[in-house]
């Protein structure tokens, strides 16, 4: 960001939810089967089809404000009017000027508090398939449309303008996905498109009113949304200081270009003509169904980040790697480490690089791993061998002794290992000269010949004690 | 032949419901080319129907209260297989994978659906002129139209095709063309039957019902299927009413409010077959009074705003991509402008716009915005007119059947046919038109009863003892 310039940054977040049958009908919600074989008259809008309500789907919303700290209040369904082929009725159904979530907020680790304005249900639609041109509509040659994700149900989370960096977006988008995990109502997957992120961005001087905003779509991972909103920021400063203005527009993320074009402008947007759907009756929680979930829900990533932050200490507490472990429901194991006499340091580090984003804990259990940071603490397994291991782990499971055992990585006896540094030393004689004279740091480099000779199955302190009685 | 009459014969094994659908059949056959009423005739449907329910009487079994009778649907009511198509030319050729809830519970009944009758394109109109399939002909006076939306319906029944037929009910689509064919037609509070499988026109004032020669049938027929649906979020909660247990309670010691705004304007046999209708009830033991509410004069505009309004929506869906017309064009966009211009008529194209408008940015609050408001103050002012009388009386049609042709080119008169029905639909109420009097040229009159929610018990009572004063008359 260039300097005298400040970003404004305001998410849109939808989730899918997790329930068994879509939002109005009984067909199934799952993604991946083959295309419109998860349909019938209602999400189809035959003719006649009338919706009705998931009650499932409106307790997992529920659940998604309380963990938000919104308001839970009665509301009512609008129609958001627009034709495109992959809705099947040529209208939404959404919420509209009464949401059934409004006003929470969600706390960041880098103490950022982000307004929550909403929290509404609406349906999903359908997905198309563009063949020939850019594989958008616009030029396409011929248009396929799957309805199995038309009426899956959705709940869409809007942030105030409070985000103000790349960075930070990321870092909302993030923990707001590990809160979603966390309630039950979604499984986060940016990648299926199960959680999907537009960003309106907008650039002003610090202290001005907000500048005119882009809302920036098509953002399929973190990654994506923090490299368009950067670029954004850029391509409006840029505007800016030439002397031209920002129009109000939709832009679209083009990921591998690096950067955003225009989709379309206001002055093309669509008037929704929004009014209240007639086939549905208002949506009044009713205080024993607010109180269950309420009562449901588990610790969020906030309660579990400060209940970690306790017992490691302030030493240990840095921000990307807790983050890491936070969202990737990763305290546990983390926990379970520490209270088992590990190092604190060696078990997040195990746990955010080893199961963090990429994969996550997947088949892993919580003994397997305090067993596997035991070993390698114990010298009975080489750091490279414990994330080997844990990688293992998390593909198929298993217990650590079977594991480990299958890598055939049993711990080097003390003759070997003798050997081998004999034959290292002998081959660096200079480097050993000046080791012996008192340059400790050249350990480092025959722990490291030694590594490469073992193929990692050296124990670096083991080494370091070999050396030492050799000096 | 009576509706509780075949199925009392075809249940005692004494008229085999081939029987009863060969006749309709042969009825359809003899007058349809002339009156255009049914779109589609499901004569291989409805006979095998009924060599079934033949099989189920012989097997012992008690097939329903309706079993063997033939029946008309609207073409706006789904039955699986069956084609449906609105009056309209952007579905031709579809056929609904599904049965409406009303459809199945016919079916339930005993009932046999021989065929879709024609209505107005999408139930917009008051005379079934809109159909893109022809007019129908009223079959009391052939140069005269039927009354709309339901006329197809109303005419099978008029012309002796079937004893029944559901229609529904927007802005008066069952009660209009029942007076103007000289029948019984019931719209029944809004939510009592199910709107599941019923196309829709506008979702918040359109209520499924029958039409009838006598107030027997017709209440015979709502009791079937009536009743709460699953499927339907705003069905009532309730279960179907009995009706046929009060078909003789009669009016002794009822309040009935005569309303001024519900024959205003309307010919003077019009004015005068409602009042004789007052005196019948009076002469049953009601207590009449006459009474104003001038909120009602509000409805027309407030119902050509909402009405319309969802209608834009409802009639989105219609775009070429998944199912009926579709006009090839170069894009998507293109294809949609081509097939909704090639499918719809002029009347929905023009409540199409007419609901675009009262709903778009900047416009809402003027139009449809305040059309719910009015809507509102309707609902209190009929409040405070059900503190003061149990059941309301006014005429059903300003006019009797008018000539075919005579209303086409100015639609402000075509939709005044429509304005002593159309306060019930925005209140969301009951109200039955039972025949009564005789117009300038001596076609049928209805007068209309209304109540409440859920006054269909009292509302058939009270037409009954107008039916008996009818024939007494």
């Amino acid at each position: 960001m260039r300097d005298g310039w400040e970003m404004v940054i305001g998410l849109e977040v939808h989730t899918e939810l997790l329930t068994a049958s879509k939002l109005f009908c009984g067909c199934a919600n799952a993604f991946g089967a083959e295309p419109n074989t998860q349909v019938c008259p209602v999400c189809l809008g035959l003719p006649g089809s009338l919706p009705v309500l998931n009650e499932r789907a409106v307790e997992l919303a529920v659940a998604i404000g309380l963990a938000l700290h919104c308001t839970v209040a009665p509301s009512t369904f609008h129609r958001k009017n627009y034709f495109y082929p992959d809705m099947p009725k040529d209208f939404q159904i959404s919420q509209y000027d009464l949401p059934i979530n409004a006003g929470g907020y969600l706390d960041l680790s880098d103490g950022t508090r982000v307004t929550i304005e909403r929290a509404h249900l609406e349906e999903d639609t359908g997905k198309s398939t563009h063949l020939g041109g850019t594989g958008r509509l616009h030029d396409a040659e011929r248009s396929l449309v799957d309805y199995n994700r038309a009426g899956v149900p959705l709940v869409e989370i809007v942030s105030g303008p409070d985000i103000r960096s790349p960075e930070q977006a990321r870092r909302y988008a993030a923990e707001l996905r590990a809160v979603l995990v966390a309630t039950g109502a979604s499984d986060g997957r940016m990648e299926e498109g199960s959680m999907r992120v537009d960003a309106n961005v907008s650039v002003r001087r610090p202290g001005e009113p907000l500048g005119t905003r882009c809302e920036i779509k098509n953002l399929n991972s973190l990654r994506s949304l923090q490299r368009a909103v950067a670029y954004e920021a850029d391509r409006q400063v840029a505007l800016l200081e030439d002397g031209g203005r920002v129009r109000q527009e939709t832009r679209h993320w083009d990921d591998g270009l690096g950067q955003t074009s225009t989709m379309r402008v206001k002055e093309e947007a669509e008037d929704y003509r929004y009014f209240r759907e007639p086939d549905l009756t208002e949506l009044v929680p009713s205080e024993a169904m607010v109180a269950r979930v309420r009562a449901a829900l588990g610790p969020m990533p906030a309660e579990r980040r400060a209940a970690l932050t306790a017992l490691l200490g302030d030493a240990e507490a840095t921000g990307d790697v807790l983050d890491t472990v936070i969202q990737g429901g990763l305290d546990a194991f983390v926990r379970a480490a520490i209270e088992e006499g590990i190092d604190a340091g060696l078990a997040l580090a195990r746990a955010a690089n080893e199961l963090g984003d990429a994969q996550g804990a997947g088949r892993l259990d919580v003994p397997a791993f305090v067993e596997v940071l035991a070993r390698e603490s114990a010298g009975r397994l080489s750091a490279t061998q414990a994330k080997t291991v844990l990688g293992d782990l998390a593909r198929a499971g298993g217990t650590a002794d079977d594991a480990i055992a299958a890598r055939g990585f049993v711990p080097m006896s003390s003759e070997a290992l003798g050997a081998v540094v004999a034959t290292v030393i002998g081959e660096h004689p200079g480097e050993w000269s000046r080791y012996v004279a008192g340059e400790d740091k050249l350990a480092q480099f025959f722990i490291g010949h030694v590594m490469k000779a073992t193929h990692g199955q050296a124990n670096g302190q083991a080494v370091v004690a070999e050396l030492e009685t050799r000096r | 032949m009576n509706a509780l009459e075949i199925a009392a014969d075809v249940r005692a094994g004494e008229l085999s419901a081939v029987a009863a659908v060969d006749d309709a059949l042969e009825a359809i056959a003899r007058r349809n080319e002339e009156l255009n009423v049914f779109v589609h005739v499901d004569r291989e449907g409805a006979r095998a129907r009924a060599a079934e329910i033949d099989e189920r009487v012989a097997r012992g079994e008690d097939p329903g209260p309706l079993a063997g009778v033939p029946v008309g649907l609207k073409d706006n009511l789904c039955q699986t297989g069956v084609p449906t198509t609105c009056g309209s030319r952007i579905l031709a050729g579809w056929r609904p994978p599904y049965s409406a809830t009303a459809v199945e519970r016919l079916l339930g009944a005993g009932a046999i659906p021989v065929g879709k009758t024609n209505m107005d394109e999408f139930a917009m109109g008051s005379s079934t002129e809109t159909s893109a399939y022809g007019p129908t002909r009223n079959p009391v006076a052939p140069d005269r139209v039927p009354g709309g939306s339901s006329g197809g319906s109303a005419a099978a029944v008029a012309a002796a095709m079937v004893p029944v037929a559901l229609g529904s009910d927007t802005g008066g689509s069952i009660r209009q063309p029942a007076a103007l064919c000289g029948l019984v037609g019931i719209k029944p509070t809004y939510g009592l039957v199910s709107r599941y499988g019923l196309v829709a026109f506008a979702s918040s004032l359109d209520q499924i019902g029958p039409l009838a020669r006598t107030v027997a049938e017709a209440a015979t027929c709502l009791e079937v299927i009536a009743g709460h649906d699953p499927r339907d979020s705003t069905s009532l909660p309730e279960p179907a009413p009995d009706l046929r247990g009060h078909l003789d309670d009669g009016v002794a010691g009822r309040r009935v409010g005569l309303i001024r705004e519900l024959v205003e304007g309307a010919d003077p046999e019009v004015v005068a077959a409602t009042r004789a209708a007052a005196d019948a009830l009076s002469a049953a033991g009601a207590r009449v009074i006459e009474l104003s509410i001038p909120e009602l004069r509000l409805g027309l505009s407030a119902y050509y705003l909402i009405a319309p309004a969802e209608a834009s929506s409802n009639l989105a869906r219609y775009d070429g991509v998944r199912y009926g017309l579709r006009v090839d064009a170069d894009d998507v966009t293109a294809m949609n402008v081509a097939t909704r211009t090639a499918g719809f008529g002029a009347e929905v194209k023009r409540r199409i716009m007419l609901g675009t408008y009262a709903l778009s940015a900047g416009y809402y609050d003027a139009y449809y915005g305040q059309a719910l408001k009015v809507r509102t103050v309707m609902i209190e002012a009929f409040a405070r007119a059900y503190e003061q009388v149990d059941t309301l009386l006014g005429a059903t049609a300003p006019t009797e059947a008018f000539a075919l042709g005579a209303k086409v080119a100015d639609p402000m008169a075509m939709y005044l046919s429509d304005v002593f029905t159309i306060p019930t639909n925005l209140s969301g109420h009951a109200a039955i038109s039972v025949p009564f009097g005789r117009g300038a040229t001596g076609l049928p009159l209805g007068v209309q009863l209304l109540g409440p929610a859920r006054s269909e018990t009292r509302l058939v009572s009270a037409a009954a003892v107008l039916e008996a004063g009818r024939e007494e008359a």
